[in-house]
């Protein structure tokens, strides 16, 4: 990878000029394609239940938007999203392997994927060994991921790179290859734990490490960037860099998500705001 | 590593294939950009310009006026007056006045306030000169606005600096004003080449009088302006507008001291006919087909970014251009295929939207010499690959293109084409990419891509090219000279080495 390459070439892309009816469609699209994410250990049933609703109508005024792709939560919410999303077609996605960190024993890791997909998880959101990936020992960060994917069963395996702890986009490319050989259905960024997390650039490599992939099998990985992605024009940015590096395929919430939790509210207000023509308080949004 | 691989997961559906058949990208319009278009309303385009010497606008003694148009369009945008001799012969007599009574007279550091003022005029009006520039020429204003005129400015900048500090630029030996220079510039970066022009001979205590290119002439007649603005002693820049008359007219006078001249090695070289048993010092910067080398090592998708870059930037109208794409046999189909995907998403159009990312061909002839070369290209067996982006009714368009399975003898891998035209060659050693690069008669400039420092350091040294870039391709600075080897020139632009153009040196 060249650095100042892969940074001038996403910076580029920050430069689309994205109006009107474009904007409309992109910010609908960025909606549909939200992992709507809580993290936090003081987390309660009562916080994920509204941050459920929220997934499902987005805008209580206005039913064509959303609803979301997906929750994301910890294994111990899982049930209770679940019951919560009921019939609404937004995905129940857990983190899993002792995240963020991952400094865990393999067992403990795999129980607690199990167990989340027992719970009910559409999706696993896993973290990769970074210590064992800046450390050189790949087959251990494969074998790791072989065996999730394996724990997963039907459930959909996002992995998680961390890439603010890999230091370099040749790491990063690395290890999005290993992530994709050893069977993630999606590459992710980031944890949210972590500073930097995703930015434009590093969601280029990865992207063009899906393309690699799908040139050589025809195999189509997702991607999510998490963590970072807080404005609309911030995620109107990250669609131009998959629309101009994987094409009209992947502009869909199957092969793309945001993790994210500021977002929604920010996309909402510029969506509202096109519709009006004029912009809203902060209060106007449900705050959940 | 355990290689155990996972079956295809439910989430990555995959289409029904055909055996042997490559898995393809499909760029189309499942989200689609809006129009973006820079509004041109605010800035005024004259009906008529005439020319500005010796501190005002005249009538041409010719009486006569020509058109300019917008090549996207085909649209007059004004008419401009056609210098013959007699007005060159006054823009050089105004030139010559003011050199001697003024000008060279001037400190340096006061000399130095006035080009400090152009540049800041320029960014005050960088808005303006951008769409203007974008209009007269074709060029998508993503560039004109964030190449073109910031790096005008940045030129006057980085000379006005150097006007009170040319007694150390030449290591002990004391720089001397020559006197008139004669500047001849092209189409393609219109602004830009006057202010690479302009700039040292300010700085260095030169009149000027300048002749844009006949097709974009207006974006030098609002730089005059800006002189005129920045109230510059009266004849100190001077600009005759005009065809190839008018160019002959100016190389001609016997009041020049100094011609610089910037486009075609044609008329380069009838130049240097023309000035040969002359006193008048000569620099040239012709034209080129560099050569831009990929090694397998090399970071590809960045390396086809910069090839995209190298050949596509300003419609191929670039002296510099990467038109000779040497890739490394065994990468050559995976290169090939990433560049075809990557043609796919360029946006081609309104020079004016700020999405698009091809232009439009700067003029009717230069649009059918483009035509005849890629015609000959196909005669001769490249295979060709033309993005198949729709171009627009009026106007003059060409798709960006590039050839595979051609020779270094086909005229398309040995003629400057000066558009969207890429020619692909192989080979297969080190030894074997310099070779190849340097069989040209041109030498303007070479992009070396690998992942190895070492290996683009061995390749600098040996390239036959004025400008060597590693990694990246196209990047401009005013500290940087730029200029040719063989027939794409000699004389440097830019850097201390570019002031050594117009200056005498004692001793």
């Amino acid at each position: 990878m060249d650095a100042v390459a892969v940074e001038e070439r996403a910076a580029a892309l920050a430069k689309r000029s994205i109006k009107k009816q474009a904007k409309v469609a992109g910010l609908r699209l960025a909606v549909a394609m939200m992992d709507l994410t809580t993290l936090e250990g003081k987390d309660t049933p009562g916080k994920v239940r509204a941050l459920c609703n929220k997934a499902r109508w987005p805008l209580e005024t206005d039913a064509s938007i959303g609803p979301c792709a997906a929750i994301c939560v910890y294994p111990n919410f899982v049930t209770v999203a679940r019951r919560a999303l009921e019939g609404s077609g937004v995905k129940v996605a857990s983190v899993a392997t002792a995240f963020p960190s991952g400094q865990s024993p393999l067992a403990v890791k795999l129980d607690d994927v199990r167990r989340a997909v027992d719970f009910g998880a559409d999706e696993i959101d896993m973290v990769i060994d970074r210590g064992a990936m800046l450390a050189g020992d790949y087959g251990k960060v494969f074998d790791e991921i072989a065996k999730t994917k394996e724990a997963c069963g039907a459930a959909h395996l996002k992995v998680i790179l961390e890439t603010g702890e890999l230091g370099s986009y040749d790491v990063v490319r690395k290890a999005s290859e290993i992530g994709i050989a050893a069977g993630g259905d999606f590459i992710k960024t980031s944890t949210g734990k972590i500073q930097p997390a995703a930015t434009p650039p590093v969601t280029l490599v990865m992207l063009e490490a899906i393309r690699d992939h799908y040139y050589a099998t025809g195999r189509k990985i997702g991607m999510k960037p998490a963590g970072g992605v807080r404005t609309a024009k911030q995620a109107l940015h990250y669609l131009v860099l998959v629309k101009e590096t994987l094409g009209d395929a992947w502009l869909t919430p199957d092969l793309f998500r945001f993790g994210a939790s500021a977002l929604l509210n920010d996309v909402l207000m510029q969506l509202e705001k096109e519709r009006t023509g004029s912009y809203q308080a902060s209060e106007d949004f449900s705050k959940d | 590593m355990s290689r155990q691989m996972t079956k295809a997961p439910p989430s990555a559906p995959e289409g029904p294939r055909e055996a042997g058949e490559e898995p393809r990208l499909v760029f189309g319009d499942a989200w689609d950009y809006a129009p973006a278009p820079e509004s041109p309303d605010h800035v005024t385009i004259a009906p008529r310009y005439d020319l500005f010497i010796g501190g005002a606008w005249r009538a041409p003694r010719s009486g006569r006026y020509f058109d300019t148009i917008d090549p996207a369009s085909e649209a007059k945008l004004s008419e401009v007056a056609e210098a013959n001799a007699a007005d060159v012969d006054d823009a050089v007599r105004a030139a010559r006045a003011a050199y001697e009574t003024t000008w060279s007279k001037m400190k340096g550091s006061e000399r130095a306030k006035y080009i400090f003022r152009v540049a800041r005029a320029i960014q005050e009006k960088a808005r303006e000169l951008a769409i203007v520039e974008s209009m007269d020429g074709g060029k998508p204003i993503k560039e004109s606005r964030d190449v073109d005129v910031p790096l005008a400015a940045a030129h006057f900048f980085y000379h006005a600096g150097w006007a009170d500090k040319l007694d150390y630029a030449f290591h002990g030996r004391r720089p001397r004003p020559l006197g008139v220079a004669g500047q001849i510039i092209p189409w393609n970066f219109p602004l830009l080449m006057a202010a690479w022009k302009i700039a040292p001979a300010l700085a260095c205590g030169n009149t000027v009088v300048l002749k844009p290119a006949e097709t974009t002439p207006l974006t030098a007649l609002l730089l005059a302006r800006i002189v005129e603005e920045a109230e510059l002693p009266p004849g100190v820049v001077n600009v005759v507008t005009g065809a190839g008359e008018t160019g002959a007219a100016l190389a001609g006078h016997p009041g020049v001291d100094k011609i610089a001249f910037t486009g075609s090695t044609e008329i380069g070289k009838r130049i240097q006919k023309a000035l040969a048993g002359t006193r008048k010092r000569l620099t040239l910067e012709l034209g080129g087909k560099a050569a831009n080398i990929v090694f397998a090592d090399a970071p590809i998708d960045q390396a086809v970014e910069g090839i995209v870059n190298g050949i596509y930037f300003n419609q191929g109208h670039v002296c510099c251009a990467g038109s000779r794409l040497l890739v490394e046999e065994s990468v050559h189909d995976l290169v090939v295929r990433k560049l075809r995907d990557r043609v796919a998403t360029l946006r081609l159009g309104d020079p004016l939207d700020k999405n698009t990312d091809v232009g439009a061909i700067n003029s009717k002839a230069q649009l059918d010499k483009i035509r005849q070369l890629v015609e000959a290209g196909e005669a001769e067996g490249g295979e060709r690959y033309s993005s198949s982006c729709a171009l627009p009714q009026k106007g003059y368009w060409f798709p960006p293109t590039f050839f595979t399975g051609v020779s270094q003898s086909s005229r398309i891998a040995r003629e400057e084409v000066f558009g969207p035209v890429l020619t692909v060659l192989t080979f297969r050693t080190p030894d074997e990419a310099l070779e190849k690069a340097n069989n040209t008669m041109y030498g303007l400039s070479a992009g070396v891509w690998t992942d190895k420092g070492a290996k683009i350091f061995w390749m600098a040294q040996r390239l036959k090219a004025g400008v060597v870039w590693g990694n990246t391709y196209n990047k401009f600075d005013p500290s940087s000279p730029f200029g040719g080897y063989k027939e794409s020139g000699f004389g440097r632009e830019g850097g201390r080495q570019g002031l050594s153009a117009y200056v005498e040196l004692d001793g």
